[in-house]
């Protein structure tokens, strides 16, 4: 990660005078990042500064670039870990707290916010990614136990300016209403395509002594293996729908109507 | 969570070496149970081990049976052709768990140690005989209708969720483990889980660093006459109220072997031996399930809120009796 040497502001010059006047020449002649001062201010706003620093919050992320993020400095990070994966096709290295999820890894550190944290422990799927060609759950994996995968998430679906057909079934059908879980149940969906694929059974699939592939789904079964998908608004018919396009290729009657 | 070290074992001996050496390490299978645990505090691991480069992943025709790698993911488990054809019940209990997602992560070894999901022993503020030892146990005079009618101590009352291992239990499994010096032993399915008596805290007869390589099912002549049928709240992604696992071995009408083990009624899985011996010689009728049924319930101990267990647990072990011999 390129250094950043962007010095301080006046304004980060004045909140930090203010905090912590002895410190502030050391800061400034010994050429202090800004990098340091967030985090500084970071730890700061922990203790009885807080109050102090209000304000401070819009500062920070009126100019911090999204380059400069998944550089932490060391001494932040608690027993890190450096993991070189795949994020949508191109290498990523990044050092991480050993505590952090592939979730906040991707949302906080790579600046990839559309998979989504929802309860955080396997509950919704709103987070659900692609990991080695697999739909998992981002919020119960490590970030450290990812080295060498391949990670795809909503942003990697697109191809240049073309959506995945997915993505346009889901646009067509109206398969979201909030579009919190959207990007969770997409990535899931996709996922779906290559089990059905390689036949894979479900619970509710009969006769599963026999293994058919390229098996086509019929409603139930596409519910059924949605079920990690939780959609507060209950846009699920839609979603159905749009799953059932995309995989039959074929045109399916939208199931809404506009009013008049 | 709380800070820990985490390392990438490069093969078993390692892996094992690192639990040895620290009381606080954990092994990190698909991390589906432990991070959801460490998450809430309910465990605080000050280091991990990841296993997800060790072997252990093969799924293969021996000369007794099958073996899963305890490294195998769920999904590959359930939908290996060879578990599919020759033992359905285990491919039907596996897929009657979790999610799409979650089945993706979970591996074999970490779904038979998955920890009881009893609300009490999630929330770090109630007591809990199996989080805490001796602090008591909120559930047993707490609201408990997701617990256990059969097994219980006074110690705890919670089940074991995994509807894998209801499977395993019905189908004579065995856990194969490895110690330090690569020395191995293995465990009978049965012998593997425990009942809660006055140490809840245990949820096994494995011991710390422990690895499970693999588990073992030997053939059997259930492949035609078997069912899974989970009972629960919601129509799919959520544990069982009551779930029964039947292997039938059929002659004519007449049933030759009956294996039938349940879930969610007890702290590990519930075989049932009373509904089995009241079947084996018995022609396969509907009045005979009955029998059976009864002959197995009857022995049910129901906590104040779960009393509905027990007409639940005689319904569903007649419609798993009846699925298995439709087939
Ligand atoms: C929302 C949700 C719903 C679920 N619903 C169901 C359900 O309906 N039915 C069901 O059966 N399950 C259900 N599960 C549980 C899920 O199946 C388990 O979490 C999973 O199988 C655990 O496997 P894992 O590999 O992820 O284990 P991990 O979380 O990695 O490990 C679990 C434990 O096993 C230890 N461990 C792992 N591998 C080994 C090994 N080889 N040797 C020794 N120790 C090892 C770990 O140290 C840890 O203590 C659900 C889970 C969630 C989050
Ligand atoms: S039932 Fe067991 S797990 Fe639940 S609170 Fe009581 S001791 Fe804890
Ligand atoms: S945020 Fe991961 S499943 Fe809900
Ligand atoms: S569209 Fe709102 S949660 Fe699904």
């Amino acid at each position: 990660m390129k250094q950043n040497k962007t010095q301080l502001t006046p304004e980060e010059k004045k909140l930090f005078g203010d905090l912590m006047p002895e410190d502030l020449e050391e800061v400034i002649h010994s050429g202090f990042n800004r990098r340091h001062f967030v985090k500084l201010m970071g730890l700061a706003t922990a203790g009885l500064l807080a109050s102090h620093l209000i304000g401070a919050e819009q500062l920070f992320a009126r100019s911090l670039d999204l380059e400069e993020i998944p550089d932490l400095i060391p001494e932040a990070i608690e027993n890190g870990v450096t993991v070189n994966f795949k994020v949508n096709s191109s290498l990523s290295k990044v050092t991480v707290d050993s505590r952090m999820t592939l979730l906040d890894t991707l949302r906080e550190r790579i600046g990839l916010t559309g998979s989504k944290k929802g309860c955080d422990h396997g509950q919704c799927g709103a987070c659900t990614v692609i990991v080695d060609g697999n739909r998992v759950l981002s919020c119960l994996t490590l970030a450290a136990s990812c080295e060498g995968k391949s990670v795809i998430t909503i942003e990697g679906l697109a191809k240049e300016n073309e959506l995945n057909p997915m993505q346009s079934a889901f646009l067509k059908h109206d398969g979201f209403q909030c579009g919190f879980c959207t990007p969770g149940q997409i990535c899931s969906a996709v996922a779906l395509m290559k089990e059905a694929k390689e036949g894979q059974a479900s619970f509710i699939t009969k006769d599963i002594r026999e293994h058919r592939q390229g098996i086509m789904l019929s409603e139930e079964e596409i519910s059924e293996r949605m079920s990690g998908n939780i959609c507060r608004c209950g846009a699920y018919p839609n979603i159905v729908a749009a799953i059932k396009e995309a995989q039959s290729g074929k045109s399916i009657e939208q199931s809404w109507l506009f009013a008049g | 969570m709380t800070p820990f070290k985490f390392s990438i074992a490069d093969n078993p001996t390692a892996a094992i070496a690192a639990l040895t050496k620290n009381d606080h390490a954990a092994f990190l299978g698909g991390g589906t149970n432990l991070l959801d645990l460490m998450k809430e505090h309910v465990t605080n691991p000050t280091e991990i081990v990841d296993l997800g480069k060790l072997a252990f992943k093969e799924i293969k025709n021996t000369s007794s049976g099958i073996s899963l790698g305890a490294l195998a993911k769920n999904t590959d488990t359930a939908n290996h052709p060879t578990i599919r054809k020759d033992y359905p019940l285990l491919s039907k209990a596996i897929l009657a768990g979790a999610s799409a997602q979650i089945r993706n992560m979970a591996t074999n070894g970490g779904n038979l140690l998955q920890r009881t999901r009893c609300s009490y022993f999630y929330d770090i503020a109630m007591p809990c005989n199996k989080r805490q030892p001796g602090s008591g146990c909120a559930a047993i005079d707490g609201f408990n209708r997701m617990h256990a009618v059969f097994g219980w101590s006074d110690k705890c009352v919670a089940v074991y969720p995994s509807d894998m291992a209801v499977a395993l239990s019905a189908l004579n499994a065995s856990v194969k483990v490895m110690a330090q010096n690569s020395t191995e032993r293995t465990i009978a399915i049965h012998d593997f889980h425990l009942l809660p008596n006055d140490h809840p805290e245990k949820d096994n007869s494995l011991k710390h660093g422990e690895l499970i390589t693999s588990i073992e099912i030997p053939k059997n002549n259930f492949a035609e006459h078997s069912a899974y049928i989970k009972v629960r709240d919601r129509n799919s992604y959520a544990f069982a109220l009551v779930s029964v696992a039947v292997g039938l071995e059929m002659n004519g009408n007449v049933i030759k072997a009956a294996n039938i083990s349940m879930g969610g009624v007890a702290h590990k899985p519930w075989r049932a031996t009373n509904a089995e011996q009241a079947l084996v010689g018995k022609a396969a009728v509907l009045a005979n399930f009955e029998k059976a049924a009864e002959a197995e319930m009857r022995l049910a101990r129901p906590l104040s809120h779960n009393k509905f267990k027990i007409e639940m647990g005689k319904n569903t072990l007649i419609n798993a009796l009846e699925a298995a011999y439709k087939g």
